[in-house]
């Protein structure tokens, strides 16, 4: 079991489809999980239909939607970086690892849950992540979190093997869609083709939403 | 936002030309356009709180709309325009929605800077 838990990703949302499981998990044993969370997905494209948003006010609806589902994840500490989306990866590198070292120093994890730098797809997440990687590499390595990297670029386990961390988090499948369900602004238009493939056990839709997988991140090779 | 009026739209940009402006400007087919697709060219750009003054602009199409601003030295031009909005701070809001929804252009005028 873990002491604490920090869980680090960019966009408001990105803690929901892989991850949801997994930090239920640890909420509901009673670890603390600490969520910090980069930008509030200022460049989300989905604006509903009928449209709900605009440029403008999507940054605030998506931090209702954070809240919420932060509410349905148990997660009682919130760190936002004040971030913009689409960003990350030309902000001052050396700050925001700084960033990330006095988080990490302040939470004092026993894990922290990221993406994989260089196999997330997104621009952001994998700069967020190789933030996360220094700054745990810039720490004493008796002193080091366990980093668990979650990683989905096409055939990112050809070159870094299969996830040896697997969970099984079936138990926790309806609170998850709920939590998938809170982004509103951003899954109204798969949330309910998600829900009907998950009741008629279509099997990608019930693999995605029980198993979460991660990679104990090499931290100490670098 | 609604779907675009062409003539309360073009009586906006009348009245916006000749002042300093902020503008927002941006094209986007998001960033995962390339992971689902691996043969789609991904490209987009974002441009937020540029100054811009104006001579005279015009929107055209029978939509989705264009809206093209001459300036004293250069033009900014944008496609695919289907709705707008002039919201609570006076802040000039067009963008062209997809089908599904997906904000996939967003062109905005402010006498005031956009928030960072």
């Amino acid at each position: 079991m873990e002491r604490q838990v920090l869980v680090v990703f960019p966009h408001p949302d990105d803690e929901a489809f892989g991850v949801a499981g997994t930090i239920l998990s640890h909420t509901q044993n009673g670890t603390p999980v600490t969520y910090a969370c980069l930008t509030l997905g200022e460049m989300g494209r989905n604006m509903g239909r009928p449209l709900i948003a605009n440029r403008e006010t999507l940054p605030e609806i998506r931090l209702k939607e954070l809240n919420e589902a932060c509410r349905l994840l148990g997660i009682k500490d919130l760190r936002r970086f004040g971030m913009r989306d689409k960003t990350i990866e030309f902000t001052d590198e050396a700050l925001l690892v700084n960033r990330m070292s006095e988080l990490i120093d302040d939470v004092n994890p026993s894990l922290i849950i990221t993406f994989y730098p260089g196999y997330a797809v997104h621009p952001d997440h994998n700069s967020t992540a190789a933030a996360v990687i220094q700054a745990v590499q810039k720490m004493k390595p008796e002193e080091r979190p366990t980093v668990h990297a979650l990683a989905f670029s096409e055939g990112c386990e050809e070159e870094i093997g299969e996830p040896d961390i697997v969970h099984d988090v079936s138990a926790y499948a309806d609170q998850k869609i709920k939590v998938v369900e809170a982004h509103e602004s951003q899954t109204a238009g798969i949330i309910e083709m998600m829900k009907q493939r998950f009741l008629e056990n279509d099997e990608t839709m019930k693999d995605r939403i029980n198993t979460e997988r991660f990679w104990t991140y090499p931290v100490d090779n670098g | 936002m609604k779907p675009i009026d062409r003539q309360q739209v073009q009586q906006t940009i009348d009245q916006l030309a000749g002042k300093e402006l902020y503008i927002h400007l941006e094209t986007t087919n998001g960033a995962y356009a390339s992971h689902k697709n691996q043969s789609f060219f991904s490209a987009g750009a974002f441009l937020r709180n540029a100054k811009i003054q104006y001579v005279q602009g015009k929107l055209t199409g029978e939509g989705p709309f264009r809206l093209g601003l001459e300036m004293e030295s250069g033009w900014a031009y944008a496609e695919g325009l289907t709705d707008w909005e002039i919201d609570d701070s006076h802040q000039v809001l067009l963008a062209g929605h997809d089908h599904d929804g997906k904000l996939a252009i967003a062109f905005q005028l402010s006498e005031k800077p956009f928030r960072k």
